[in-house]
């Protein structure tokens, strides 16, 4: 398969960065997304040109480093799945690719298609763990746990932490993300001591990044590679106006 | 290190291993070819301190193998071995931790050995019959 790349490229934070083209030739159609830039990479290199600088590190859906708009998109046209785990034959023979870092304020461009994503550690730092200390593994059902908690925590915990609700967002919000932590850790007994403190903390680090607020667009549900539920905005909603309350 | 350093390991395996990674090194540093600058963010010299790490390491790993002739948990040497092919131990030689020190490029690196003393449990054959 053959198509053209339209990258952006940009040295650091503070170049002003541009779209350079390219063509790639001969990809096989089971060849990956990161892979494709892999050829092009040695192609560039081989040419003594600068190499494409792009984010990644398991490439198989699970760790969230990977982090490219793809033709407008968060990690590329189809739906669930991350920039690493999306296949050459999506696209049509002869294409253009459009590829982008995430355009988000909160998340600076460090280099090409590279961008800053520590605002979401600093986040996860302000509030998104349990410090209470829960013993050695009890018994499996000495704490009852009804199951919809349980599948609700799990659902919001399979958050990769990736950034694509942000780059989705018109708000550059951070809401789902935000409201996953909070969900997993909160839906739980043992997050529940610390729930209060866990979502102002959060949300006050949320809005000092600098990232916006939700008007419920569903963007983010709609291009989260990890399908989390915006129902985990609402609840975020309602732990911080009770926290706010007690 | 797929073919000649894996759980099974021999003197001739591993000693060829040791003069391809040396060839492969040599190629390395000859061919290397790194873009951009080294005052910015760059992935290509980031991967090439990582072959270079990669390509010392493997040549230690060969190295301690070949030193250490006995068999011992994931380290099986086709020499030590016993009569129904389990790994045969031989801690009256190699009750010991390997620690090398690096001499510099082209020199061969420095064995400390730090014994092994059991107080309570002495080692034995492993057995699962």
């Amino acid at each position: 398969m053959n198509f053209k790349l339209k990258i952006w490229r940009q040295k650091n934070s503070k170049d002003k960065g541009r779209f350079v083209d390219y063509t790639i030739e001969n990809v096989a159609e089971d060849t990956s997304f990161l892979e494709m830039l892999d050829i092009l990479n040695e192609k560039l290199i081989s040419n003594n040109e600068d190499p494409v600088a792009f984010d990644h590190d398991c490439r198989e859906g699970i760790c969230g480093t990977c982090s490219l708009h793809i033709d407008g998109r968060p990690h590329g046209p189809k739906p669930k799945v991350t920039a690493c785990q999306l296949f050459m034959r999506t696209f049509k023979d002869g294409e253009q690719i459009i590829i982008e870092p995430w355009r988000a304020k909160s998340f600076p461009v460090i280099r090409d298609l590279i961008t800053d994503r520590t605002a979401f550690e600093r986040i996860i730092q302000a509030g998104g763990f349990i410090s209470a200390s829960t013993g050695s593994a009890p018994d499996g059902n000495a704490i009852p746990i009804p199951k919809a908690d349980a599948e609700w925590s799990m659902d919001a915990a399979a958050c990769i932490g990736c950034g694509a609700c942000v780059a989705a967002c018109k708000n550059a919000s951070a809401m789902l993300f935000v409201s996953a932590k909070v969900a997993h850790l909160g839906k739980l007994p043992q997050g529940k001591v610390e729930a209060k403190k866990r979502v102002i903390n959060m949300i006050a680090q949320m809005d000092k990044e600098g990232f916006g607020s939700c008007t419920n667009t569903y963007a983010c549900e709609a291009e989260c590679p990890k399908g989390i539920s915006v129902a985990n905005i609402a609840y975020l909603n309602r732990e911080y106006l009770k926290a706010g309350l007690s | 290190m797929w073919d000649y350093v894996g759980m099974s390991r021999d003197e001739a395996g591993l000693k060829s291993a040791i003069t391809e990674i040396r060839a492969l090194r040599e190629d390395f540093w000859k061919n290397v070819r790194v873009l951009g600058e080294g005052e910015e963010l760059n992935q290509s010299l980031e991967k090439a301190g990582r072959v270079a790490d990669f390509l010392e390491l493997g040549e230690l790993l060969a190295s301690d193998a070949l030193n250490r002739r006995e068999s011992c948990g994931g380290h099986f040497r086709e020499e030590s071995q016993t009569e129904d092919n389990a790994a045969k131990r031989d801690d009256e030689n190699f009750s010991y931790v390997s620690a090398w020190e690096y001499k510099g490029e082209g020199v061969e690196p420095e064995l400390h050995k730090e014994e092994l003393t059991f107080e309570h449990c002495k080692p034995s054959q492993r057995s699962y019959k």
